[in-house]
């Protein structure tokens, strides 16, 4: 993933975008499919999907507006999946801070669980950003996201099955390749299989809303606590010299060279 | 508007209260934290939540095939899940990590064994 020095910042902003657009489509599609059946008009499906840009909040409220859940327990529940966002677009603060307020708005409006993994992964592996790549990578793939719905909202019965293209693997495939080059040192491998494993755990006692968020809390904060526990361990200490803000950045470096 | 009698008035209010609970959790770290000036704890911590969040959303995703868990040969995006850690181990490489997925997914599909 690391960012290629001869593309323009538009074509690397499509680039970027490629893999998570191949992905939108069909669920897009997917979703204008299931709004409809839902009793949400077409158009109302589109607005959605241009007004929210998310995928599980999307499907989480066709599905119980469709089952007659009423307006204020939706929001709850669109919310509660929605609780990852605060996360990511907390964890992309420290490298967007010397951005102007109102371009970090306009790049939160484009966050999703996929362009947040592609971004941040970018800028972990020491891409200076550019803010016409963020924001070509951000909205074109809002484009594919709003034209599979559309498609599926409006013509849903042109199309018969996307399972023959592997399009429905088209996201997972993504996140593998992307979480892979997270797993900088032994650490984050431990928290990259913790959290998975408690994610899988969460959605299979029923916590199918709560699983995504409940787990990388839990995650991270195994994290640090690792982290601390073995730099503030005599051993290690004769090596750093404290726990500073740092500590876990030299770790990201040192993980890289090894 | 004259056909917004068209929509249940209740459709509209869920919806404008769900974009409200969808991009409020978006914008606002970005708009208000300062991302420079956190404490250092807070920031070790969101260190670790690329990682954390990205293995949260795909265990589930690998590992729930059509709808159910399942850990067994019969789940083929597990089989083409554990192949795709290894290449994007070796390689590096994340365009051809995705292809080799998918390609394997067209493959099993078009081949009849899934």
């Amino acid at each position: 993933m690391s960012p290629s020095a001869f593309l323009s910042p538009v074509a690397e902003g499509l680039r970027r975008g490629l893999p998570i657009m191949l992905g939108y489509l069909p669920v897009g599609f997917a979703f204008g499919v299931l709004a409809v059946k839902n009793n949400i008009p077409p158009a109302l499906a589109v607005g959605m999907s241009v007004l929210m840009f998310s995928g599980s909040g999307q499907f989480v409220f066709a599905s119980l507006w469709g089952a007659g859940a009423n307006a204020l327990s939706i929001i709850a529940a669109v919310l509660i999946v929605n609780l990852r966002y605060l996360l990511q677009s907390a964890a992309e603060t420290p490298w967007l801070s010397a951005l102007p307020r109102l371009q970090r708005f306009l790049l939160g409006l484009g966050l999703t669980d996929e362009t947040f993994a592609v971004q941040v992964t970018a800028l972990q592996q020491g891409w200076s950003y550019n803010l016409t790549t963020l924001f070509v990578c951000n909205h074109s793939t809002q484009l594919a996201w709003v034209s599979g719905t559309g498609i599926g909202a409006f013509c849903g019965e042109l199309v018969r099955d996307v399972k023959p293209l592997g399009l429905d693997y088209a996201l997972t495939a993504m996140f593998l390749a992307l979480l892979v080059p997270q797993c900088v040192s032994r650490l984050h491998v431990v928290v990259a299989l913790f959290t998975a494993v408690l994610s899988i755990a969460f959605r299979g006692v029923g916590m199918s809303q709560w699983n995504i968020a409940l787990a990388t809390v839990i995650g991270a904060s195994l994290g640090v606590w690792l982290l601390r526990r073995r730099d503030h361990s005599p051993r290690v200490c004769s090596v750093h010299t404290s726990a500073d803000p740092d500590t876990n950045e030299r770790e990201i470096q040192r993980g890289r060279h090894v | 508007m004259s056909d917004s009698s068209a929509y249940p008035s209740g459709l509209l209010l869920c919806l404008l209260g769900s974009v409200a609970a969808t991009l409020l959790p978006k914008v606002l770290p970005l708009t208000f934290l300062k991302g420079d000036s956190l404490p250092p704890l807070l920031r070790q911590w969101l260190s670790f939540v690329p990682v954390a969040v990205m293995a949260a959303l795909v265990g589930p995703d690998v590992f729930f095939y059509e709808g159910q868990f399942n850990a067994s040969t019969s789940n083929l995006f597990l089989m083409v899940a554990l192949p795709s850690l290894l290449l994007a181990w070796w390689s590096k490489n994340y365009f051809l990590t995705i292809a080799f997925g998918l390609g394997l997914v067209i493959l099993a599909r078009a081949t009849g064994m899934y």
